[in-house]
């Protein structure tokens, strides 16, 4: 009689505990779906975070849904189909999309050309510019007039006049 | 000097990219002001209406399922007695029912029947009946995401439009009721 009751104790305590492992398994799933799905009621808060009466109906139909053994793609493709795209915060990558998802990637690829042009023409300079031009009237002009030498200088600028 | 001039059309580019560029985000943000982020535009528009079987607001013991407005043009206007803004377009909802054009079937959503009633007294019922939601479950099935909702639904029981927020009698005038009449004539 003793071994019995022992019996039925352990058979109980097991299937609560299996219960609420199950439970603790099912409430983590719908809290990382709910993370990602949006009210919209308020707009800029997820599913999960949400107090507006319509986020706690649509929790309970996720959670319901989820019982009834729908997978996460199942509840997510429910939503879809009753509020649109809109709900997801994780769009999905179609033509309307692609802008969205290619876009970034697009800019930091101008972004690397434009840089990369840069680079190759500061390669291309030599190290001294100063040095390395070739000298023209003008550069020896500032230059005699750098060294105080104003006097020629000045001549040869009233002659470049003419 | 060392550098070689560049071409005329690169140079033209290195301004007129940029500023291309700054054109169309201006556009894009232009546009964004004048557009209410709270109009979600429902996949369900050209889709048949979701099947529901619901008690009659007035008539508790009978329902009205989807399949029983099969081969009219028919409204369905969503309400509550707890929605402030419902408050707004019922008046349009009451000079339309006297019109008799087209007829509007209230949906009472996530609304006690009793409070239903008393409002529909007092501020006047338009709908040719009245059916309750009241866990809001065919509001989901709907993609109802704020009271009110106004469905334009056609004579196979597809949805045409949907309007999202209060009625206006502007949106009346010139898209719902010849949308309507559309409808009505096909």
């Amino acid at each position: 009689m003793k071994t019995l009751a022992a019996a039925i104790a352990w058979v109980v305590l097991s299937l609560v505990v299996l219960e609420a492992r199950a439970d603790n398994a099912l409430d983590a799933r719908l809290k990382t779906l709910e993370n990602e799905l949006r009210c919209l009621v308020c707009q800029n808060q997820t599913l999960a975070e949400s107090n507006a009466p319509l986020a706690e109906d649509l929790r309970k139909e996720v959670r319901s849904l989820a019982v009834a053994g729908k997978s996460d793609d199942d509840i997510r493709a429910y939503l879809v189909a009753r509020y649109g795209d809109f709900v997801l915060y994780n769009p999905p990558v179609k033509p309307t999309t692609y802008a969205l998802w290619l876009g970034p990637f697009l800019l930091l690829a101008g972004g690397v050309v434009i840089w990369l042009r840069i680079l190759r023409r500061r390669a291309a300079l030599p190290a001294d510019i100063d040095a390395a031009a070739a000298p023209t009237p003008a550069t020896t002009r500032a230059r005699a007039l750098l060294d105080g030498t104003s006097g020629s200088a000045t001549v040869s600028r009233v002659k470049s006049k003419d | 000097m060392t550098e070689p001039r560049r071409s005329a059309p690169m140079r033209t580019l290195r301004w007129s990219l940029p500023l291309g560029i700054f054109v169309v985000l201006l556009g894009f943000l232009f546009v964004g002001l004048f557009r209410d982020p709270r109009e979600v535009p429902s996949p369900l528009i050209g889709k048949p209406a979701p099947q529901f079987s619901l008690a009659q607001l007035h008539q508790p013991e009978r329902t009205l399922t989807t399949a029983d407005m099969r081969g009219q043009v028919w409204l369905l206007n969503v309400w509550a007695s707890w929605c402030v803004s419902c408050r707004v377009e019922h008046p349009l909802l009451v000079d339309l029912s006297k019109a008799n054009i087209v007829p509007v079937i209230g949906l009472a959503y996530k609304d006690k029947p009793a409070d239903g009633l008393a409002w529909l007294k007092a501020n006047g019922d338009p709908y040719r009946l009245s059916i309750v939601d009241f866990d809001g479950r065919v509001g989901i099935d709907f993609g109802v995401y704020g009271v009110p909702e106004t469905f334009v639904i056609d004579k196979a029981g597809v949805i045409r439009y949907k309007q999202i927020g209060p009625l206006t009698a502007d949106a009346l005038k010139q898209t719902i009721l010849p949308l309507v009449r559309e409808l009505q004539q096909s």
